[in-house]
């Protein structure tokens, strides 16, 4: 019973690995940027929740509310003003400067907040669970999960079904003569930036109620996400939220051993995927 | 050199270069003189000044020349550092042997990882190289006989009793501490020396000049027989084995270890692609001009934590989208002046006009 737990918990804590990479796995597939300050947005993020919470005094979900369309603008800017003047051929200038940004993130955390721990109080809501036939099951992880799912079923609404979703595709496919059909592929990047944002203020409200978060905790959470991104196979959105399953199953598998390994088994996990397939479990784009 | 019609000539050789060389030599050899001359406490500086130089080369080599971005060569500086403590500690070698033992591990530790970071493409393998470093860090924090998770310390006597110490205690009379770190420096300029000339003659070869046509269009050079994969390889190897040797050496004059610390990717890739950038990627200069403003932003705002970090990563984005060649990029636009001249230049012949190559082809 101990390990029907166990698997349980690894593939809800999969929904919060699949929160965090659908922004990162969204920006990639639209123009083909790899973030390396994902991860510091989403702490960002949460910080963001944690101020508007003890300020305002309201719940989490409602700071997330708030704090949604901050971000997106927030995304929107930094794409249209910062990252489009770095994107072309040469794949240099984009991650540079977004580790550059990832650097600026966190040590501006730290002088606003210090290098303290913290945690947003999800009131009675923490403890709370349901009994899923033999196993319970928290309310927090299954709503992260369930979240997760709700997420990707949105930008896949969004991707194949709406006029935005066919400009993102056109975009991707080829910026210059998306460009002869009326797009523009600068403000298309900043709304796709925009969006992946709110994705990232979503997964911020769980990281923020689930667990502890500093500062500096941004660069492990952008390595889940990778590592959701690539077991999943690139250009997969629910690809990706199997590859948080794997990784999260993983972890929590590897807790179980031996509370050291948690973070040891889900990378090892990682590259076992890359080592026998090698373009992920469910690869769809071609690059 | 050799030439392609008997009245042609290929030089890279220009104005400025013949000097600078000479020059060069000239400050290598008064630099071997300086614990000799200053205080400890300069010749340790210059030691930080020296291997923060060795790893900007090598990561400029990676990033700059070979298309690597690696955003994890701390995996290769605590690897070299944590091989160098084990062969230390649990079999008694002498530091300095350690080292070089260390480089040799570190180099074997690449191969592996080359061969799943090397399944990444593009800016993906950026983060696989992180998420190396972070299970090498993961796999030594278990190591209970280096201190696991809170590290440990290089005995005593084995940094007192390093070759070559008590020759220079005899010889110039000095204690067995300010000795120890005479020698670190001193091997740390040989080591500094060789990067340098190591990247300069690479890129001065044949294979060199396929590198920076693997980097300005990989397919166009495959086309011309120029094998990408074996020159990555090639380059990603020889910079492990050198980034080993760094981390090994730095945690010499350290004598202390933890693996937060030796595997820090503020410490030994967010400085070291600070460095690069500022200075000018893709250049030999560019690292040595961002190695001095680093020495001198460091201790001007050191002071100021995370602020002095925070402005760091702002300069660096703003040289990045402004100026993305660095410092010695727009110093060189504008004179022309190159003191570690690659680009090759057709000399002679009946046109008696030279035909410049590609920008630092």
């Amino acid at each position: 019973m101990n390990w029907l737990d166990t698997i349980l918990q690894g593939v809800l804590l999969g929904g919060l690995y699949a929160l965090f990479a659908a922004g990162l796995s969204l920006v990639f597939g639209i123009m083909r940027l790899v973030n390396l300050a994902h991860g510091d947005l989403i702490v960002l993020a949460a910080f963001v929740i944690l101020a508007l919470v003890t300020t305002l005094g309201v719940s989490p979900i409602v700071g997330a509310l708030i704090a949604a369309p901050l971000m997106f603008a927030a995304g929107w800017a930094l794409q249209y003003f910062v990252l489009n003047r770095t994107l072309g051929k040469d794949m240099l200038p984009p991650l540079l400067v977004t580790f550059g940004l990832s650097i600026v993130i966190q040590n501006g955390l730290l002088e606003g907040f210090s290098a303290d721990s913290r945690r947003v109080s999800a009131g009675s809501l923490e403890s709370a669970s349901i009994a899923l036939g033999p196993v319970n099951a928290g309310i927090m992880p299954l709503m992260t999960f369930l979240s997760a799912v709700a997420v990707i079923v949105c930008l896949n609404q969004l991707i194949y079904r709406t006029a935005v979703g066919r400009a993102f595709r056109a975009t991707s496919d080829d910026p210059a003569t998306a460009g002869l059909m009326g797009i523009r592929p600068q403000r298309i990047f900043a709304l796709a930036t925009g969006l992946a944002m709110v994705v990232v203020t979503i997964a911020a409200l769980y990281l923020a109620t689930r667990a502890n978060f500093e500062p500096t905790s941004g660069p492990a959470r952008l390595i889940y996400a990778f590592e959701a991104v690539i077991v999943g196979g690139l250009g997969s959105l629910w690809g990706t939220l199997v590859g948080g399953v794997i990784l999260g199953i993983a972890q929590t598998v590897g807790a179980a051993i031996n509370p050291e390994w948690q973070i040891l088994t889900g990378h090892l996990a990682f590259l076992l995927v890359l080592l026998f397939k090698p373009r992920g479990l469910f690869p769809r784009a071609v690059d | 050199m050799s030439l392609v019609v008997p009245s042609w000539q290929v030089e890279t050789r220009n104005k400025t270069s013949a000097p600078f060389g000479l020059a060069a030599v000239a400050t290598v050899l008064l630099a071997f003189a300086v614990p000799l001359l200053v205080s400890r406490g300069v010749v340790q500086d210059l030691f930080f000044i020296l291997t923060m130089l060795v790893l900007a080369q090598n990561w400029n080599l990676l990033a700059g020349y070979a298309g690597l971005i690696s955003v994890g060569q701390q995996a290769f500086v605590g690897f070299g550092a944590y091989a160098m403590f084990a062969c230390v500690i649990l079999f008694g070698a002498d530091p300095l042997v350690a080292v070089l033992i260390a480089g040799v591990l570190s180099m074997l530790l690449a191969i592996p990882t080359a061969f799943f970071t090397f399944r990444l493409q593009g800016p993906y393998f950026a983060i696989g190289t992180w998420v190396i470093a972070e299970v090498v860090r993961l796999l030594l924090a278990q190591w209970k006989a280096l201190g696991g998770g809170t590290g440990t310390s290089l005995p005593r006597e084995a940094t007192r009793d390093m070759i070559g110490v008590g020759l220079m205690r005899d010889l110039f009379g000095m204690k067995a501490s300010a000795a120890g770190d005479a020698l670190t420096y001193w091997i740390a300029l040989i080591l500094m020396v060789l990067t340098v000339g190591f990247v300069y003659g690479l890129l001065r070869s044949k294979q060199g000049l396929g590198l920076a046509a693997v980097r300005d269009n990989e397919q166009a050079a495959r086309a011309v027989g120029v094998n990408a994969r074996r020159m990555k390889a090639f380059v990603y190897l020889a910079a492990s084995f050198i980034t080993g040797i760094a981390g090994a050496l730095i945690y010499v004059q350290k004598a202390r270890i933890s693996p937060d610390a030796a595997f820090s990717v503020t410490d030994w890739t967010a400085y070291v692609i600070f460095i690069v950038v500022i200075g000018g990627i893709g250049t030999v200069e560019g690292p040595i001009v961002g190695v001095i403003l680093f020495f001198f932003l460091q201790n001007l705002l050191a002071g100021y934590g995370s602020w002095y970090l925070l402005m760091l990563g702002l300069i660096g984005i703003l040289v990045m989208l402004f100026a993305p060649r660095g410092l010695w990029g727009l110093f060189s636009d504008r004179t022309g002046i190159q003191l570690f001249p690659v680009r090759r230049l057709l000399r002679g012949g009946s046109l008696n006009r030279a035909h410049k190559g590609v920008p630092h082809g």
